[in-house]
């Protein structure tokens, strides 16, 4: 017998592979099954938004925010459309607020909801992930019975909404709550306390905090490596801060903090603080109109402003200079999938191929909001 | 810590690399190119400052005749105060050291950067464009940016000028 002959092997997944979630071609570096680096190449689906902004209206832009992040396209109206008004300092009415924050809360479930029951499909569970899609569509439902359509809403406008809330929607609402509460537990049952999925993600690919911090990870990936931030809470925006709601962060329930698992049970408590958010946000919804602070023409006085916002990936930030003429003079958008994606490589290394696909849908990451 | 109690703390360690420039925005500080480096790592160990996140790097062309710029928007999770670097560059030559092992989010916020203004970035290890694919030409983000008459054989159509917008 010979010495075993070792080599370094490179290993290809995507573009066109369902782990990747999206077009995404990961270069995996392995000695035998054991990945020593990963190089990530993006931009399959760049569509150029910020070339794009520079030549549109400011209100033309927020069709192309949709399909930034398409599992959570009210998110991302959301933050555009704060970033606006803080820039040219309007003052839209209640109504408008909480409907935005129900909307934004609604999709933060619905996008949370796709994430775990695709994370349960990455590692070999299917069962959870129709039980959430059946789930998911009643909140696609509501936004269709709003707005008209059922992914790419371009509902939230610079001082109001695009529609007012149909008449009986409060009453289908917390229809849906009172239906979906329970909902959670079954998912637990399903998938959470499952011994197969507990072995899969805990203690695999721990990303301790300063290393989350310097990666610019954000959101639930953050909070499930036990960093307290939360920009609905720490840097209020909208009217987030009227409401009651705790910000779970992770605390290695089965294994070490940081792991994958930590970051799949925190979306799983987000989900939970949502619902809480939305039924205050539904008793206390006040009367008046949608469109009154609506500008005519939308023209910003000469600035610049940075604000970020809470998406279900985490911190959106939007930052627009204004030259004081209606077309933006530059349009950038931070986005949190992309900064949750750069750490793959320093958080995969040592570990096996299979785990590889185990951490990156812990990351959630969306490609349409990567490549932009 | 406001902004310029920050302001005097980068002072007080390096005189001189602070600009004052009227036309910022309140929560801008505007650094010298040449020392942004120590600047940085000053900033992100300083146990005062503590910006250990780095939230954003945006380039920013500001006309046809102008420098480029990169802001980087810093965050202390800590402290939870925030600021804005403004660092102009040469148009001609447009250079600045690279924060990416400062930190390490940096590397891709760089890059893209890069991809998009050709903001060369001085030490980064992988600096090569992250969006656009390897063989692109050209500066897409920059005003004065010409699209390509073709890449790899795909004619691109011209678009007419439109008329000004009112």
């Amino acid at each position: 017998m010979g010495v075993v002959q070792t080599d370094q092997m490179v290993l290809n997944i995507g573009p066109q592979h369902p782990s990747t979630h999206g077009v995404l071609r990961l270069e995996v570096m392995t000695d035998g099954e054991i990945v020593s680096q990963i190089k990530p190449h993006l931009g399959y689906l760049h569509r150029c938004f910020e070339k794009h902004s520079e030549n549109v209206t400011y209100e033309q832009v927020i069709p192309f925010t949709d399909r930034c992040d398409y599992l959570a396209s009210m998110n991302s109206n959301f933050g555009y459309v704060v970033t606006m008004e803080e820039l040219m300092e309007i003052k839209v009415s209640d109504r408008v607020e909480y409907i935005r924050v129900i909307m934004g809360e609604l999709n933060r479930i619905a996008s949370h909801l796709l994430a775990l029951g695709v994370y349960g499909l990455d590692i070999g569970a299917f069962t959870p992930f129709l039980y959430m899609l059946r789930d998911r569509e009643r909140i696609l439902d509501m936004f269709e019975y709003t707005c008209g359509a059922r992914l790419l809403y371009n509902y939230m406008w610079v001082g109001g909404v695009s529609h007012d809330l149909p008449k009986d929607f409060e009453k289908i609402c917390i229809g849906f709550l009172d239906y979906f509460e329970p909902q959670i537990e079954e998912y637990n049952n399903l998938l959470t306390y499952n011994k197969i999925f507990i072995e899969r993600t805990a203690d695999v690919g721990v990303i301790p905090a300063d290393v989350a911090i310097s990666y610019g990870v954000s959101g639930p990936n953050l909070r499930g490596s036990g960093v307290n931030w939360d920009v609905r809470k720490d840097e209020p925006y909208s009217i987030y801060d009227r409401f009651e709601f705790d910000v779970p962060i992770g605390e290695g329930k089965f294994g070490t903090l940081g792991d994958c698992f930590d970051r799949y049970w925190v979306r799983m408590l987000e989900i939970k603080e949502s619902v809480r958010i939305l039924r205050q946000a539904l008793k206390d919804l006040p009367s008046g109109d949608v469109h009154q602070a609506l500008p005519k023409k939308i023209r910003p006085p000469k600035g610049s402003i940075y604000r970020r916002t809470e998406s279900p990936r985490g911190d959106l930030g939007y930052y627009i200079i204004s030259d004081g003429s209606p077309i933006p003079s530059r349009v950038k958008m931070r986005s949190p999938a992309f900064t949750a994606l750069s750490c793959l490589d320093e958080v995969s290394k040592g570990w096996m191929i299979s785990d590889v696909i185990a951490i990156l849908g812990s990351l959630d990451i969306v490609l349409g909001e990567i490549d932009r | 810590m406001n902004i310029e109690e920050i302001k005097s703390a980068i002072t007080n360690k390096f005189s001189g690399s602070v600009i004052e420039n009227d036309e910022l925005s309140k929560n801008q500080i505007e650094i010298k190119g040449s020392k942004w480096l120590e600047v940085a790592t000053f900033m992100r160990d300083n146990p005062d400052l503590s910006f250990d996140q780095l939230e954003c790097i945006t380039g920013v062309d500001m006309g046809e005749e102008s420098n480029l710029q990169s802001r980087y928007n810093l965050h202390s999770m800590e402290y939870r105060h925030k600021v804005e670097i403004v660092i102009n560059h040469d148009r001609k030559k447009p250079e600045i050291s690279s924060v990416e092992q400062v930190w390490r989010i940096g590397d891709w916020f760089e890059r893209e950067t890069y991809d998009m203004f050709g903001i060369s970035y001085k030490g980064h290890r992988d600096l090569r464009r992250i969006l656009c694919p390897d063989d692109w030409e050209g500066w897409p983000l920059r005003k004065d940016y010409e699209g390509q008459e073709s890449y790899h054989g795909i004619v691109v159509p011209k678009i007419k000028e439109e008329e000004e917008w009112e």
